[in-house]
C-alpha cells in the first residue's frame, strides 16, 4: 500500500529539465580509489600520477582523478593550489608557458594527450575551454561563433552551426535579431554565453570551464549554472570554481586541491559531491569547506 | 582563518537546544511528581510552561534557518545545525507527552489513587537518564554513548508492558477502576514515548559525527 503511494507520488512530482541527474543506482566507475562511480561513466579524461613543474617550481604532484563522462566535475581548493593549472593540463594549455614540464599521464579516452605524435589543436578541438573573463572576439555574434568552425575548415551551412550553438547555449532567443552586431555590445552573462557557444560550435566532446562565472553577477551566474546542467547531458565538463556553493549547486563530483608545505598542489580528495559537502572524509576538506581555512 | 562570527552562533544555538532539553527534563519530573502528590497547581504550571518550551523551539529554529540562510554552512556545520533542528523537534514533542501527563494528574487529582506509583516514576526516571545521556553524547560526540543509550529503551517498553498488564488486570478485577487505570496507561504511554524519542536524539548524535543515518531503535509500539 505504502509503496504504491509512493510510485504514484513520484508520478505527481515534475521532473524538472534542469538538475541534478538522479541518484545512480549502483556506483561503479570514475574513481576506484574513492569507491563510487557513476553510471554513464566511462572515466574520459584521467591524470595518472601528475607532477608538473614550471622550471624548477613543482606546481602540481602526482595528481591522479578519473573524470567521469557526461558529468559535471568541479575543482576546488584554496587560492594558489595548481587548480588552473590542473585543468588547463587536460587540454594542454600550459605548454606555451615557459619552463613548463608535465611527468605522468593524461589520458583523453585512454590516449595520452602528452604523447609526441599527438596533435595539439585536434586535443583543443574535442576538448574546449572557457576562461574566467568573457573574452569574444572583437566581431559580431554571428563570426564569433561561425569562427571556429570556419578555420577548421568546415565548408557545410555556417548559418545552421550558429543558430545550434547559440540554442545549445542558451543565447538564441536573445541575440537572434542582433546576430550581425558586434559581440561586445552584450551583457557580461551573455558574452560568457557565446564563449560557450563558441566552444560547441566545434563539436567537442570536453568543456573545461576555469571560474566561469567569477565575473558574472548571480542572476548570469544562475544561468550559466542552468545551461552547464544542461549542456552536461551530452558534453563532459570540468569546472574551476572558488565558489564552493557553485560547485556544490551544479557538479556531480568534486575534487578538493590543496597546496602542500612546498607549495605544490594535490588532490587530497576525489568523491560524489554530495558526500564532500556534507561529510567529507579529509579533515583538510573539512576544514577548508568550513571556513576554517584556505 | 577562522569563522568567530559564525561559530559563535553557532554554539549558540547548540546551548539553546540544550536550555530546551533542561526545561523537558523539568516539565516531566515535575509531572510525575503533580501525579504522585495530585498537585494541581504543579500540573497547571507544567501545561504553562510548555508554551515556554514551544517557543524556544521556534527561536532555535530561527536561528538555524538563519545560519543556512546567511552562512551556508557545510560538512560537520551543516550536520550539526539539521541535527539541532531534528532535536529540537524531538525535544518539543517530549514536552507535549510532559504536558499530556499534567492534564492527566489534573484529571486524575480529584480521584481516590488507584496504587500506588512505583512502575511508572521508574519509567520517568530512565527516560530522564536516557535524555540527560543523549545530550551529553551529543554534546561530547560520542557515537558509542548514543548507541548504549539506545539499549535502555528496552528497560523502558519492558515497564510500559508491565505497567499495561498490571492495569489490565485491575480493569478486569473491577470496572469502576477502568478509567482511572486507563488514565494512567496513557500516562505510562506518554513515558514510553519520550524514551522513543531520545533514541531519535541518538540517531542524530550518530549522523552528525558519522555523516550516516542509522536507525537504531525500531519500537514495539
Amino acid at each position: 500500500m505504502i509503496d504504491e503511494q509512493l510510485q504514484n507520488a513520484e508520478r505527481l512530482v515534475p521532473v524538472p529539465s534542469v538538475g541534478r541527474p538522479e541518484p545512480r543506482a549502483e556506483v561503479s566507475a570514475p574513481q576506484k580509489a574513492a569507491g563510487i562511480a557513476s553510471e554513464h561513466a566511462e572515466a574520459v579524461l584521467e591524470a595518472r600520477g601528475l607532477n608538473v613543474f614550471y622550471g624548477h617550481f613543482q606546481a602540481l604532484r602526482n595528481v591522479s582523478i578519473e573524470v567521469p563522462g557526461r558529468d559535471i566535475t568541479a575543482i576546488i581548493g584554496p587560492s594558489g593550489c595548481g587548480k588552473s593549472t590542473f585543468i588547463r593540463c587536460f587540454n594542454r594549455m600550459n605548454d606555451t608557458i615557459a619552463g613548463f614540464r608535465a611527468e605522468g599521464e593524461v589520458l583523453f579516452q585512454n590516449q595520452s594527450i602528452y604523447e609526441r605524435r599527438i596533435d595539439v589543436v585536434e586535443v583543443r578541438r574535442r576538448i574546449g575551454m572557457v576562461f574566467q573573463k568573457p573574452n569574444p572576439f572583437p566581431k559580431s555574434i554571428y563570426e564569433n561563433v561561425a569562427f571556429g568552425p570556419r578555420i577548421n575548415g568546415y565548408e557545410g551551412r555556417l548559418d545552421e552551426i550558429v543558430e545550434r550553438a547559440l540554442h545549445r547555449a542558451a543565447l538564441w532567443d536573445e541575440v537572434k535579431d542582433k546576430i550581425r552586431q558586434n559581440a561586445f555590445a552584450l551583457s557580461g552573462g551573455q558574452q560568457q554565453r557565446l564563449c560557450i557557444a563558441r566552444a560547441l560550435a566545434i563539436e567537442p566532446e570536453v568543456i573545461l570551464m576555469d571560474e566561469p562565472c567569477s565575473a558574472l553577477d548571480p542572476v548570469a551566474t544562475l544561468k550559466i549554472e542552468d545551461l552547464m546542467r544542461e549542456l552536461a547531458r551530452d558534453y563532459t565538463i570540468v569546472i574551476v570554481t572558488h565558489n564552493m556553493q557553485q560547485a556544490a549547486r551544479v557538479s556531480d563530483w568534486t575534487a578538493v586541491m590543496m597546496m602542500s608545505e612546498d607549495r605544490a598542489g594535490e588532490c587530497i580528495e576525489f568523491g560524489a559531491t554530495n558526500e564532500i559537502f556534507t561529510n567529507p572524509k579529509d579533515k583538510r576538506t573539512e576544514d577548508y569547506i568550513t571556513g576554517r581555512f584556505g | 582563518m577562522t569563522r568567530t562570527a559564525f561559530e559563535r552562533q553557532l554554539l549558540a544555538v547548540q546551548e539553546d537546544m540544550l536550555v530546551m532539553a533542561g526545561m523537558v527534563e523539568t516539565a516531566i519530573e515535575r509531572g510525575i511528581e503533580a501525579l504522585k502528590t495530585r498537585n494541581v497547581n504543579l500540573a497547571q504550571q507544567i501545561i504553562e510552561d510548555d508554551l515556554k518550551i514551544n517557543r524556544k523551539r521556534y527561536e532555535t529554529e530561527d536561528k538555524c534557518l538563519e545560519l543556512i540562510a546567511t552562512q551556508q554552512p557545510l560538512a560537520s556545520d551543516l550536520r550539526t545545525i539539521v541535527s539541532v533542528l531534528h532535536i529540537t523537534v524531538d525535544l518539543e514533542r517530549m514536552g507535549d507527552h510532559a504536558e499530556g501527563i499534567a492534564k492527566i494528574a489534573l484529571m486524575l487529582a480529584d480521584e481516590p489513587p488507584l496504587k500506588p506509583y512505583i512502575d511508572i516514576p521508574r519509567m520517568a526516571q530512565v527516560g530522564i537518564e536516557m535524555l540527560m545521556g543523549s545530550l551529553e553524547a551529543f554534546k561530547d560526540r560520542d557515537p558509542a554513548r548514543a548507541r548504549a543509550i539506545c539499549d535502555q529503551d528496552d528497560e523502558v517498553d519492558a515497564l510500559y508492558e508491565q505497567v499495561y498488564r498490571e492495569l489490565l488486570t485491575f480493569m478486569i478485577n473491577d470496572p469502576r477502576t477502568i478509567q482511572r487505570a486507563t488514565y494512567l496507561i496513557w500516562t505510562a504511554h506518554n513515558l514510553e514515548r519520550i524514551a522513543d524519542r531520545v533514541t531519535n536524539i541518538c540517531e542524530r548524535v550518530i549522523y552528525l559525527v558519522e555523516g550516516h543515518i542509522e536507525e537504531l531503535n525500531v519500537s514495539k509500539y
